[in-house]
């Protein structure tokens, strides 16, 4: 046999490239219907208070707007909390769109106009004007930390900081301590593609929403529930998503303002958001954190106390894993940590890429970085020095880990050895340059998934699952782990995602769907192989009779005795031969908890980071960055290496550019825009070198895969400021690292 | 964006004969920069003038020997055009240095001159601003000013011209030919924009029913000794910070001439002529330059969050005066 049907670990193109850069792939927004009308949002201009009067008078007049919905105007809804729940809802009292005369944070949608073409809706929503009485607000998280209180309920994925050892007894006997503290900002997700939704109305009263989504079971069980709607009413799709990084985790409010106007109206309509707009979306939490850490002269961590204060919105808790890591990732005994919140008049935070990790990391690996000056220990040195191989917090060995491995293989092809620790030590004119490193970690999750497989008799392969490609390659890794389990091209697979009628999948975030779907994926495969082999031994002299599946390979489009290789059938000839149309199977994949509870299940990366500084001007560019990264099997490593390359080049981004700026005269985010909220061009991106360090690993699942989608940006801020300081002398602790703090 | 009537006009006079009849009405060439704050609401014209069939588009030697660059070249024919890599550099360094490729080959000329200020509260129409209304109140002043004005600011604006372009220009002593109902007039470019004082809505002093028709160059060339050095917060598609146009001669490594103009720094390309003198007949040394940016700088007031700025504008003014004299 020849087997040309192994795809996993190949570094295939991904399949939906060419219907992408053709136009073929259709977002929500190019969807289009007869009669179809269009929806502009109206947003506050305030960031507390109430609205007096919304004057619709002028802009109604326009022949061709059809309504203006506001709070005045809106009723009907559901009337419980829960019934605005949604998967990634943070605890608290859920936000209900133009239901509420009280104004609780900037830019909050107070009125959808739609008329018969954008054009006119746009200009109508000009002619909306609303008077506010407007109370004073509080947006300044460091100016109202003593407001800071623990968070209150429970979020899918947080866990609850934790202490242990005596902190406070081992950090005073410490012979070298170092405090620090670091602040960030707010930042938006910007994907390229704005939030949209178009919804499709049919006569029945039924419609079709394709909305820009995570996971579009979210989509459409939010519809539900908030209208009142059964399921059968309700078709939701979502086949392309043009970034999300986790803006497309909870339904937002374009899905809302669309479903509403086309219920109401009984037309098909679009809504899609401004990148003004976007701006009222969730962001990642502006936080401020303090590290205080205790070591033995030899660099021996003895304690870390690791507290952090978010903001929050006044109505939903967000929380994240922000001090948790500094409980992991190093060998220490007494390890303190608390994790707070302010209530701010902003909209309530949302995941973003590595949620919390982002921010931890930062810290904590920054921290280490100032200790390994203290003690005059190489700062990678240090990292070998209180390795761990356990998770100290949860006192269980992970199921792999290869950092070790990561720390070498980088810092051998980044030249670390080669480097003099000495500040400002490398000088050319006023160009001064540095060398800076520090350690990424997420975690390996596993979330519910279902996968649905068809084998026809033409020898296709449909399968598919309800779950989301924000771009990065879920269609492309699928395809590639359904044609090899049943040994066919890839051209002969279909996958299908985004789509609620598909089986249950959880969101696509957290870097688990490649783990959670791929398992499915290929235990709905290995279903359809037992049910050919079980057919093949209805054919009359079948040689594959009293054989099990164990016995039997998949490959070239045929099965195959495993140790008779010369013994084989077309997997078409088993249909025609059996007179059988199609083969469907639906795989519910059960993780074995009983194994994977005994370990902790993350994935590490090492990142080495040069940066040039101008030291006159202040201006920072990275000139090279290696990231060698362990995250179990690499299913591809054409899309798993975008993947690290798109986290780093954001932990550039978030380290010198990046902020969403929010003026607290108006309590408003007052750079919302692509001009004046920097994220790299081409020009600041230099040289990325991705080093993948595979794992085995039985335990995080049976492919061994760990997922890639946040661990590429974790740490990346954190080497570029410690290399930084290399650079300058410089210490800085707060981002984004803009020129000014430099000078 | 609001409802507007539009029309093309086929030559310079129609152009100004359609204009002077409506006081609301806007002229139109690349529309980079009207559009976009037509979709934010910043600007309502009711009509708009579509001067791109006008034919302004040559890039000309005129008899004396001065370059005359028409309105309607794009800024990027305009920076890659042999006469402008020639003899002027500078201006061809300064306008690569603004937007992007694509961007560049949509703006004009005459619209890079008409661009208006990137001030975050200008393009926010729910935030009081006078220069958008006059009488609203500056929000910028206790608000978020990074980007904003620390010489010829006025209690009712601290917005900054955002142009690259007009930078050059003003090192280089252009001059903006205009023509209106009443015939032509030559602008020299200090003159063309204005400062806030007590009329921020206005931007330059161009008439409502002046239309921008070239810009001339002098016979000076400065092609040995010249720097457009622009301070922006990533490598490129920012607007500046600070910027430095400077053009000077030597002889000896005697300054005999030169010239220093900022941007990011002011609500127009800003000089300071008395600086400029001061360096005449001095050697070309990081201390003169030194001396002079403080000049340039003494009357700076900052606002906050640009408390910054004087600092790196002195440093960029030296850096940039060092490396156009080639001192390194």
């Amino acid at each position: 046999m020849n087997n040309n049907t192994n795809y996993i670990g190949k570094p295939v193109n991904r399949v939906d490239g060419y219907a992408k850069v053709t136009g073929g792939a259709k977002y929500a927004a190019d969807h289009h219907a007869r009669g179809l009308c269009y929806g502009v949002v109206v947003s506050a201009g305030i960031a507390k208070g109430k609205i007096l009067h919304i004057d619709t008078t002028e802009a109604m007049q326009l022949e061709g707007v059809f309504k203006i919905f506001t709070h005045e105007n809106v009723s009907g809804l559901a009337w419980f909390n829960h019934s605005y729940k949604d998967m990634d809802a943070p605890p608290g009292k859920h936000f209900r769109y133009l239901q509420t005369d009280t104004i609780t944070y900037s830019q909050q949608p107070v009125a959808l106009v739609v008329a018969e073409t954008f054009e006119l809706a746009r200009y109508a929503a000009s002619l909306v004007k609303v008077t506010y009485k407007a109370d004073a607000h509080v947006t300044n998280l460091t100016g109202n930390l003593d407001q800071a209180r623990p968070p209150k309920g429970k979020k899918s994925g947080f866990k609850k900081p934790s202490s242990r050892g005596h902190f406070d007894k081992a950090f005073t006997a410490a012979p070298v301590t170092l405090d620090a503290t670091y602040f960030h900002g707010a930042e938006h997700h910007n994907p390229m593609e704005m939030h949209a939704t178009t919804v499709l109305y049919y006569k029945n009263g039924s419609i079709t929403v394709y909305d820009k989504t995570q996971g579009i079971l979210n989509t459409q069980s939010y519809v539900k529930s908030v209208f009142g709607l059964s399921g059968r009413k309700v078709k939701a799709l979502s086949p392309f998503v043009g970034g999300a990084f986790g803006s497309g985790l909870r339904p937002q409010y374009q899905l809302f303002m669309a479903v509403l106007a086309s219920l109401e109206l009984k037309r098909s309509v679009k809504v899609m958001l401004t990148r003004q707009q976007m701006f009222s979306l969730g962001f990642r939490p502006i936080t401020q954190q303090s590290l205080s850490i205790g070591s033995m002269e030899d660099g021996s961590l003895q304690a870390i106390k690791h507290e952090a204060v978010s903001g929050t919105s006044q109505f939903e808790d967000y929380v994240e894993n922000i001090v948790n890591w500094s409980g992991m990732l190093y060998h220490c005994k007494n390890v303190k940590q608390s994790y707070q919140l302010v209530s701010l008049d902003t909209y309530t935070p949302l995941d973003m890429r590595a949620p919390g990790a982002v921010t931890g990391m930062f810290g904590l690996e920054c921290a280490m970085d100032e200790l390994a000056y203290k003690l005059n220990i190489d700062p990678l040195e240090l990292r070998y020095i209180n390795y761990s191989v356990e998770d100290g917090s949860m006192k269980k060995p992970y199921s792999s880990k290869a950092l070790r491995d990561c720390y070498q293989q980088a810092a051998e092809r980044f030249g670390w050895s080669q480097r003099n620790p000495e500040p400002r030590s490398m000088k050319n004119g006023h160009l001064l340059t540095g060398w800076g490193m520090a350690t990424g970690m997420w975690d390996a999750m596993t979330v519910p998934a279902r996968a649905k497989a068809t084998f026809t008799a033409d020898g296709r392969l449909t399968v598919g699952s309800a779950t989301a490609d924000i771009g990065t390659g879920t269609y492309t890794i699928m395809t590639q782990i359904a044609a090899e389990t049943l040994g066919l091209p890839m051209d002969n697979v279909t996958f299908q995602l985004g789509d609620a009628s598909l089986p249950y999948a959880y969101l696509e975030g957290g870097s688990a769907t490649a783990a959670s779907v791929g398992t499915a994926v290929q235990k709905a495969c290995m279903q359809v192989r037992e049910r050919l082999l079980d057919l093949a031994k209805d054919i009359p002299d079948s040689p594959f009779k009293g054989l099990s599946v164990a016995q039997v390979s998949f490959a070239d489009g045929m099965m195959f005795m495993t140790e008779t290789p010369a013994n084989f059938i077309h997997l078409k000839d088993i249909m025609t031969l059996t007179d059988t149309g199609e083969i469907n199977v639906t795989s519910t994949p059960l993780p074995n908890v009983f194994k994977q509870m005994k370990y902790a299940k993350n994935t590490h990366a090492a990142v080495f980071v040069e940066v040039q500084v101008d030291e006159e001007l202040g201006a920072v560019k990275v000139t090279r960055v290696v990231s060698a990264v362990a995250a179990g099997r690499i299913l591809n490593p054409k899309t798993a290496r975008s993947q690290i390359m798109g986290g780093i080049v954001w932990g550039i981004s978030g380290a010198l550019h990046e902020e969403s700026v929010l003026d607290h005269q108006f309590g408003r985010f007052i750079n919302h825009n692509y001009a004046e909220y920097h994220i790299p061009v081409n020009l600041d991106i230099n040289d990325i070198d991705v080093i993948f360090v595979e794992e085995q690993d039985d335990v995080v699942n049976p492919m061994g895969i760990k997922g890639v989608g946040e661990i590429g940006q974790v740490g990346v801020a954190a080497a570029i400021a410690n290399a930084i300081y290399h650079a300058t002398g410089k210490r800085i602790r707060e981002l984004p690292i803009t020129l000014d703090k430099l000078l | 964006m609001n409802n507007f009537t539009y029309t093309q006009a086929d030559g310079v006079d129609n152009a100004v004969q359609e204009i002077a009849g409506h006081s609301e009405a806007r002229f139109i060439a690349g529309g980079t920069n009207l559009i976009d704050l037509m979709k934010e609401h910043v600007m309502q014209p009711e009509h708009l003038i579509d001067i791109n069939s006008i034919h302004l588009n040559s890039i000309e030697f005129l008899e004396d020997g001065r370059l005359h660059l028409g309105a309607l070249v794009t800024n990027a024919d305009t920076a890659w055009h042999p006469a402008v890599e020639k003899h002027y550099p500078l201006l061809s360094d300064a306008i690569l240095a603004g937007a992007s490729p694509q961007l560049r080959n949509m703006a004009t000329n005459g619209g890079n001159l008409m661009q208006r200020t990137r001030c975050y509260y200008f393009y926010d129409t729910t935030t009081p601003c006078n220069k958008r209304e006059p009488g609203a109140g500056c929000s910028a002043m206790n608000g978020y000013n990074r980007i904003h004005a620390i010489l010829g600011t006025s209690p009712h604006c601290i917005a900054v011209h955002p142009s690259d372009m007009c930078v050059a220009l003003r090192a280089l002593d252009a001059t903006i030919q205009v023509k209106g109902l009443h015939g032509e007039r030559l602008i020299p470019i200090a003159d063309f924009h204005r400062l806030p004082g007590d009329t921020p809505q206005l931007d330059n002093n161009l008439a409502h029913d002046e239309l921008i028709t070239g810009i001339i160059l002098p016979r000076e060339h400065f092609t040995q000794h010249y720097k457009y050095l622009k301070v922006r917060d990533r490598a490129s598609y920012a607007f500046a910070l600070v910027s430095v146009a400077v053009v000077a001669t030597m002889e000896e490594g005697i300054i005999t001439n030169i010239r220093m103009a900022m941007g990011g720094v002011a609500h127009k390309p800003w000089r300071d002529e008395n600086a400029e003198q001061w360096l005449k007949g001095k050697p070309a040394t990081q201390e003169n330059f030194a001396y002079a940016a403080d000049m340039i700088l003494q009357d700076a007031k900052t606002f906050g969050t640009n408390d910054f700025k004087p600092a790196l504008a002195k440093r960029a003014i030296v850096r940039a005066c060092r490396e156009a004299t080639n001192i390194g």
